[in-house]
């Protein structure tokens, strides 16, 4: 089965429908996150004493990961500006950047991770520790989700270049929309978690 | 096209270089001795800019104008808001029910 409007506009969207998709996921996505900051307040103003997160949680190491996310969000955007520039390689090179950079931010919440369990801060040990774990876990799921989807297009996927290049070019796009969501995620859940 | 994108680029290398230095912003800020009202709103208002930013330029937002892409997010924006609005509504007595 052929499907339709992966590269020309369909005319009852104005848009392709892979990007109509990928923005309506992203729409599903704010609210489930929504829902974790909101619980996360109710949590806090609820509670009786809720620990200095700056005492608890390195804060050095999250400004770090913060840099290299924005830094994987530009070379991101690179990679897809580079295929519409006809410049193949240099998508390679940057993609593959965007990929390294994701894996270097995962490293480092391991480190922060193995750093808590370490010292028995589970998830059990305290609310906070609840919130802390289980929102920026399922960010990490996001990042993982994305290094496999990006590695897919770094690898075999690119293949489509040659057979079919406005369609490899919108699946970047695509593939760029989500991986800036996740980026948009941690510019909150960073404040939010580790300053305030 | 293709010199379309490369305009483009100048933009995208500000863009990153404004998201980083709003970063610095916001840990230096935290650094300061503010009022838990006055740090969370800094914090906040960092946080919303360096996403219009990430939203609009990154993803193309500002440029997007299918309304079936517009009026989705417009009620996720909504939904977000009240999801928000109700977590803090329900800490305050205002809507109490006496008698």
């Amino acid at each position: 089965m052929q499907i339709p409007y992966t590269t020309e506009n369909n005319p009852e969207t104005g848009i392709y429908n892979a990007k109509l998709g990928i923005w309506l996921f992203l729409a599903s996505e704010v609210l489930l996150f929504g829902g974790l900051f909101s619980s996360y307040i109710l949590l806090r103003v609820g509670a009786l004493e809720w620990p200095h997160a700056a005492e608890e949680l390195n804060v050095p190491l999250a400004t770090i990961n913060t840099a290299i996310l924005i830094g994987s969000s530009m070379t991101m955007v690179m990679a897809w500006a580079s295929l519409k520039m006809d410049r193949f390689s240099a998508f390679k090179v940057y993609l593959g950047a965007t990929i390294l950079l994701a894996v270097a931010f995962l490293v480092i919440k391991g480190f922060e991770y193995g750093d808590k369990f370490a010292h028995g801060h589970y998830p059990s040990y305290s609310t906070f520790y609840a919130t802390y774990f289980v929102m920026t876990g399922l960010h990490a799921l996001h990042i993982i989700i994305g290094v496999v989807v990006n590695a897919y297009f770094w690898g075999p996927g690119a293949a489509m270049w040659k057979t079919d290049r406005e369609r490899f070019i919108n699946r970047i796009e695509v593939a760029g929309l989500y991986w800036h969501f996740v980026d948009i995620v941690w510019i909150f859940l960073f404040p939010t978690l580790y300053l305030l | 096209m293709a010199e379309d994108v490369q305009k483009h680029i100048r933009t995208y290398l500000l863009v990153f270089a404004s998201l980083l230095v709003l970063t610095g912003v916001t840990v230096a800020v935290a650094q300061f001795h503010l009022a838990e009202v006055e740090r969370i709103a800094v914090a906040m208002v960092v946080a919303v800019i360096k996403s219009t930013l990430v939203a609009g330029i990154f993803m193309h937002l500002f440029k997007e104008h299918s309304r079936h892409i517009r009026v989705p997010l417009a009620l996720t924006a909504a939904f977000f808001t009240v999801l928000l609005g109700l977590s803090i509504v329900a800490r305050t007595d205002s809507f109490r029910i006496t008698g």
